[in-house]
């Protein structure tokens, strides 16, 4: 095992925000903390772009780096943790992450501020795992229940990938070949594949993806 | 006058001193029993349902992670 990396296909996200709602339910996240969120580029213009954004668990942290109480740590598996017993709540994290991913809620002990809360790869804490103190400081922990994130697994277009980073860019290089196109077409068939030539929408056995409408093949096709 | 012994012992000081500023710290993270770089927690796999059995918790990731490729899970 590598490390433990996401990956958001700009060509299948929708904007759905399921990765997000998954994310708050899953950890029973308060109001005004979001771990995940969508950024759209460009929106609603035609060949608008989203992505899903979180703690994307760099492999040379900022926050690990200016975190003036060290309150971080690197699990084995390469998800950067957090010990909030540690954690004072200045925010330096904040300003350090290219990504915007440590939250602060506005309510708790530290006043407007509170302690830093952020995306954990579903990993939990310090505390024991899978316990009702991990919990509510830090969340279901999944992977101590050989599960990915539940965002990358609640993802409706499996858009976001979640997992090992060789494994899940193996998975984006096998979409982007059967694709058969780069960055410069977009759409639903240039992300699920073209159907099969003479296959007849909704009709079993002729390859057509249900009753969906034979899209037009894009420039160059797809292969497959 | 610094004697040629003196000088020899110098160098070799400073040789040795500019040698260990080449030296480079492993990068990849050392997990030492319940201990993370200091913060106290265990593997995702110590605990049940995998009870320290690593490579069972690796299949269970694998499996995961390979039903995101439906390319995988429904070939032509």
């Amino acid at each position: 095992m590598a490390r433990m990396k996401f990956l958001c296909d700009a060509e299948r996200c929708i904007e759905c925000n399921s990765c997000v709602t998954a994310c708050k339910q899953e950890h029973e996240i308060p109001w005004g903390v979001n771990r995940r969120r969508v950024v759209t580029l460009n929106d609603g213009v035609p060949g608008e772009r989203s992505i899903s954004v979180a703690c994307m668990h760099c492999s040379d942290a900022p926050c690990m780096a200016v975190c003036p109480v060290d309150c971080f740590y690197k699990s084995e598996e390469g998800v950067v943790l957090h010990d909030k017993d540690l954690c004072i709540g200045c925010g330096y994290c904040f300003y350090a992450c290219p990504f915007g991913a440590p939250q602060f809620p506005q309510t708790g002990a530290f006043g407007v501020r509170g302690k830093m809360d952020k995306c954990t790869f579903c990993a939990g804490g310090p505390e024991p795992d899978r316990s009702e103190a991990e919990f509510q400081k830090y969340g279901r922990n999944r992977l101590a229940e050989g599960k990915l994130p539940a965002c990358a697994e609640m993802c409706s277009t499996k858009a976001l990938l979640g997992g090992d980073g060789d494994t899940i860019a193996n998975i984006y290089r096998d979409r982007v070949t059967h694709r058969g196109k780069g960055g410069e077409v977009w759409g639903w068939a240039t992300a699920y594949k073209l159907p099969p030539a003479g296959a007849q929408p909704g009709v079993p056995g002729t390859g057509a993806p249900g009753a969906a409408p034979a899209p037009a093949a894009p420039p160059g096709g797809a292969k497959s | 006058m610094i004697s040629m012994r003196t000088m020899a012992a110098i160098v070799a000081a400073v040789a040795a001193l500019a040698l260990a500023g080449c030296g480079e710290r492993p990068q990849v993270v050392n997990y030492k029993q319940g201990k993370y770089q200091g913060k106290p927690d265990t593997a995702a796999y110590s605990n049940a349902p995998f009870n320290g059995n690593k490579q069972q918790w690796d299949n269970a990731i694998e499996t995961r992670m390979q039903a995101q490729n439906e390319y995988a899970r429904i070939r032509d």
